[in-house]
């Protein structure tokens, strides 16, 4: 077969990705080079880098697909990719305050990052059962490492080992379902792969691929009942890395799902529908009951975040333009509230370390009121309270399902979001009816900076983003149809 | 930029910008920040009455409408008034600076909180009425569950935690599935602007699901029995403000979701169910009457007369005839009146003695007669005397059941005997007496700032009880507009329905000619 590479134009694609792996490369040498102390401007570069490949989807989109069919670029990788590096590049600034308590100021941290970060990419725009585990594997060993960045302690050791474990379980699902796909269908290439489905009808054979595809792309996004790891990991990762989890790779899965449920597996929707709409319902309902009983708020954070996978996958299980467009909004607000999330964990520090149990926020109000109202803020967004930017999400997320006629995915989807309320209103009602307990040392201000953006979009969401934001989705959600 | 495109915009959101100011003053300043909180409040309730003024009430539809597309498909930006939401944007406004005004002194910890969170909870109490997008509503309609949590919860008694959760989670669930209802007519209909929904016809088996759904919500907001449940707690532990909030403009929420969609827009469902409400409405007149004569603390015993005299609204309501509507709208401003003007009159005493045990009281008259005074104008209200707005609402909402089903007004006539017994058993037990109790004896009569608060409303009170028009002429329009589509969807004569239309003005006329002219000059400009 001929390569579709003629020159270096020929790729333009693919820029932003070639920059990343080659940026990447330059951090180690640069690593090595330097004074280990100043591991800091490692981090700053790996965010440059990231914002650079961000301002080259954005200044020079292009469209097609590369290498013989693997790769492809179009509105809605853009729009995945942007959020995946947003993401990405704000957990990186997240991490630097204080990175020596966490134990990620090893130069190595940024630049698995970016690694990471480029298997996302990748991910995303996969177009070919081996593009796309590959993209899956650059990205899964890289989190395994930075699970277990801080070496010496118990937790996160464990959390970086249970991880693995359970992750190479999944790849062994997904590389299985993949198989079976290829088997029934002659083909890797995804977009062979709807030909011949379309050609040849459906078979047991691929439904059982399919299921196993999913079932691994659902442990990567935390979905019932692939979520088991998520508490575990939460709470044993240094929280920087926590914060990193829980917003990049979940896009990037998330998109990746998308693409091959919308896409791929086109043809068989009712099959897929019925996969999508379990795991949507167990992840709301499951999230919802399990997060009342928790103390520590990293473990809250993790149902949470199952929680709102599910809310998102409310919106896929439709399969409509409406429905794609939903859970792209649904997903850059998720990043948008986690981001400051978790700037509001890594902010409330007391003389002993972080804050790690809820009840230890006590009286917040009082002694960090900016911090407090930013999370009060968050925790309503998160419930899905209108005005705030969360109440949006589900908006749309609902609406897709409702026109899809899934009314009682619908019904059982808000009232879980009422019952998820009781646990994000308990963090509320510490910080503001409760007396103060402890006092918070002071603020880093690159914390300040995350806070008040993130609290700035998710209050103004109507007014200022919400319209943009809405244009873009729907354009990416229009490339896939 | 005109005024007749600008002014509601102006109006809805003008409380943000002074919460902005409130953001920016450093939080020791707390004269400076219930200034502003006041002043805030103040230019609202102008511009509010300026709208009323230039309202033209012969008008069925909306005015000062704007209408731009937003978010998507869906949300758009669309705001307008018409004869049944333009009051309730100036009872919103017009308690706004009484409720700023009772936090002066009993407010003293976490002002600067309290106030940017009363002036956020404007913005979204005006936004729910101005607002002619039906995914705004919700957003308006939820987004005051959360200012309203934080008040009781930071501010409220000693079971505040919870008071505010069970609020919370009961308004919460209902509305969960309204927002439900709201996307399933979006997709029939293919818009969420209110002003075409009016219009559009649901397919009668979905009618009866979007208006279970929309009852859920509502039912719960206004509240009616059996979901009222959450009622009594969030007013006692609420702090006064808070209280009068809740009573005059939250539960009104619930009373005008019913008249903006459930009757217009499911009308087939609005008849089938009707009695189902009828039901409900006579069962919250009398059980909760009952209830609120064994209460022992005053506030509770107020709030049990909210339910009572809501449940006159709902029966009002679905009456589905002009004067069942128009009493329903009366009594509702009303209640929004005379219920605020209540938990303020109690706010007064409580600030002094710090109890709500109707026990810890007797005698007032002795040493706080103008107190008294105002007390009574407010109770005598609160029992529908004539001459008091009290009487007016009550009175029509009756008359208009009576043409529907007779036993329903039987019912409710029970409520009035009932709520002359508790109220005026409140009042002998507060007010008179012997003043025995050591701790009253040094118990001071209204200052000057209670007396801004209670004269004003005490005026009002009267006024419209003896004058009731500038409020049903703003209305009229409006809702003979409502009942004639109401009677044609369901197959009845519109005719029929709007024959006493005029009924009540003729009613009021001789009074009204007969109240000195003191008070004509007293009432706000209405033309």
């Amino acid at each position: 077969m001929n390569s579709d590479v003629i020159d270096f134009a020929s790729v333009a694609p693919a820029y932003p990705e070639l920059l990343m792996a080659v940026g990447a490369l330059v951090l180690v040498i640069l690593g090595v080079a330097i004074n280990k102390e100043k591991s800091v401007l490692i981090s700053w570069l790996a965010v440059l880098l990231m914002a650079a490949a961000g301002l080259m989807l954005i200044l020079n989109p292009a469209d097609g697909v590369l290498f013989n069919g693997v790769f492809i670029a179009d509105a809605f990788g853009r729009y995945m990719k942007l959020l995946v590096l947003g993401g990405a590049a704000l957990s990186l600034i997240l991490a630097m305050p204080n990175s020596e308590a966490n134990g990620v100021h090893k130069f190595e941290y940024s630049i698995l990052a970016v690694l990471a970060t480029l298997g996302m990419m990748i991910m995303v725009s996969a177009n070919d059962l081996m593009s796309l585990y590959i993209g899956l594997e650059l990205q899964s060993l890289a989190l395994y490492v930075m699970a277990a960045i801080k070496r010496d302690d118990k937790r996160a050791s464990e959390a970086g080992l249970k991880y693995f474990v359970l992750g190479a379980l999944s790849s062994g699902m997904l590389l299985y379902g993949a198989s079976l796909v290829y088997g029934f269908t002659g083909h890797t290439n995804l977009t062979e792969i709807v030909g011949a489905i379309a050609m040849e009808g459906r078979s047991i054979g691929l439904v059982f691929g399919m299921v196993f595809l999913l079932a691994g792309v659902a442990f990567k996004i935390s979905a019932v009942p692939f979520h088991m790891w998520t508490p575990d990991v939460y709470e044993g990762a240094p929280t920087p890395v926590t914060a990193f989890f829980a917003m990049a790779p979940k896009v990037a899965a998330m998109s990746l799902m998308i693409r091959l449920v919308m896409d791929t597996f086109q043809p068989i929707s009712h099959d897929w529908q019925q996969v999508v709409i379990f795991l949507s319902i167990a992840s709301m309902v499951l999230a919802a009951f399990a997060a009342i009983g928790q103390k520590s708020i990293k473990r809250l954070i993790a149902y949470s975040s199952i929680g709102h996978v599910g809310f998102a996958l409310v919106g896929l299980s439709s399969g409509t333009q409406v429905g794609v467009e939903g859970v792209a909004i649904y997903m850059a607000i998720y990043v948008t509230m986690t981001a400051g999330l978790f700037a509001c964990i890594l902010s409330l520090r007391t003389e002993e370390g972080y804050v790690e149990n809820i009840e230890d926020l006590a009286g917040a109000a009082q002694t960090r009121p900016f911090v407090a109202a930013v999370m009060a803020i968050l925790m309503f967004s998160l419930i899905g309270m209108p005005p705030l930017a969360g109440f949006f999400a589900k908006w749309h997320v609902f609406l897709a399902a409702i026109e899809a006629n899934l009314y009682v995915l619908s019904v059982i989807g808000v009232l879980a979001s009422a019952v998820s309320a009781y646990y994000y209103l308990r963090v509320v009602k510490t910080m503001y009816f409760d007396e103060p307990k402890s006092t918070f040392i002071a603020v880093p201000n690159e914390l300040n900076i995350i806070l008040a953006v993130s609290v700035f979009l998710v209050v103004t969401y109507y007014f200022s983003v919400g319209s943009v934001l809405t244009n873009w989705a729907h354009i990416a959600a229009g490339s896939l149809f | 930029m005109t005024f007749e495109n600008s002014i509601l915009t102006i109006v809805t959101f003008l409380p943000l910008l002074g919460a902005a100011l409130v953001l920016v003053t450093p939080k020791t300043a707390v004269n400076a920040i219930r200034w502003t909180a006041l002043v805030t409040t103040l230019v609202t309730f102008a511009l509010s009455l300026w709208i009323w003024a230039a309202f033209d009430a012969s008008n069925t539809g909306f005015q000062f409408v704007v209408n731009y597309p937003w978010l998507g498909d869906s949300i758009g930006y669309r705001v307008g008034v018409d004869g049944i939401s333009v009051l309730f944007v100036v009872l919103s406004a017009l308690l706004m600076p009484f409720c700023i005004l009772a936090s002066w002194e009993a407010i003293d910890k976490r002002v600067k909180e309290y106030m940017l969170v009363f002036l956020i909870l404007e913005v979204l109490m005006i936004g729910v009425f101005t607002t002619l997008d039906l995914a705004m509503f919700y957003v308006f309609f939820e987004g005051t569950l959360l200012p309203m949590f934080l008040i009781i919860g930071i501010w409220g008694g000693k079971r505040r935690i919870q008071a505010s959760y069970k609020f919370f989670f009961y308004t919460f669930i209902g509305s969960v599935l309204m927002l439900l209802a709201i996307m399933a007519m979006y997709w029939n209909a293919g818009t969420t602007d209110i002003s075409r929904l009016l219009t559009h016809q649901f397919p009668e088996s979905m009618q009866i699901w979007l208006w279970l759904a929309f009852f859920a919500s509502l039912a719960v907001k206004m509240p009616m029995w059996p979901f009222h449940r959450w009622l009594p707690e969030a007013h006692v532990e609420a702090p006064t403000a808070g209280s009068v909030i809740l009573a005059a403009i939250l539960l009104k929420l619930g009373g005008y979701g019913f008249l903006r969609f459930s009757l217009p827009m499911f009308p087939d469902a609005s008849a089938q169910l009707s009695n189902f409400v009828f039901v409900l409405s006579v069962a919250a007149i009398i059980i909760t009457s009952l209830v609120a004569l064994v209460q022992t603390d005053i506030k509770k015993l107020i709030a049990y007369s909210s339910v009572a005299h809501m449940g006159f609204v709902t029966m009002g309501i679905f009456a589905g005839n002009a004067l069942g509507i128009q009493g329903a709208m009366f009594q509702m401003l009303s209640h929004g009146l005379v219920s605020g003007a209540l938990f303020l009159a109690v706010g007064v005493i409580y600030d002094r003695m710090h109890t709500r045990d109707i026990e810890a009281y007797g005698g007032l008259v002795e040493r706080m007669p103008r107190y008294a005074f105002a007390f009574m104008v407010f109770t005598m209200a609160n029992v529908g005397l004539p001459g008091t707005s009290g009487f007016v609402g009550e009175f029509l909402t009756m008359l208009g059941v009576f043409q529907v089903n007779t036993w329903v007004a039987f019912g409710a006539a029970f409520g009035v005997i009932f709520s002359a017994g508790y109220a005026l058993w409140l009042y002998r037990r507060v007010v008179f007496g012997a003043l025995t109790k050591d701790s009253l004896k040094g118990i001071l009569d209204l200052d000057l700032r209670e007396k801004i608060i209670l004269y004003p409303l005490i005026v009002l009170i009267i006024v419209f009880g003896f004058y009731p028009s500038p409020i049903l002429d703003t209305t009229a329009a409006s809702v003979n507009n409502l009942v004639s589509h109401y009677a044609t969807s369901i197959g009845l004569d519109p005719a029929v329905s709007l024959a006493d239309a005029r009924a009540p003005l003729e009613y009021a006329a001789p009074t009204g000619e007969a109240a000195p002219a003191a008070e004509h000059a007293a009432e706000p400009a209405a033309h």
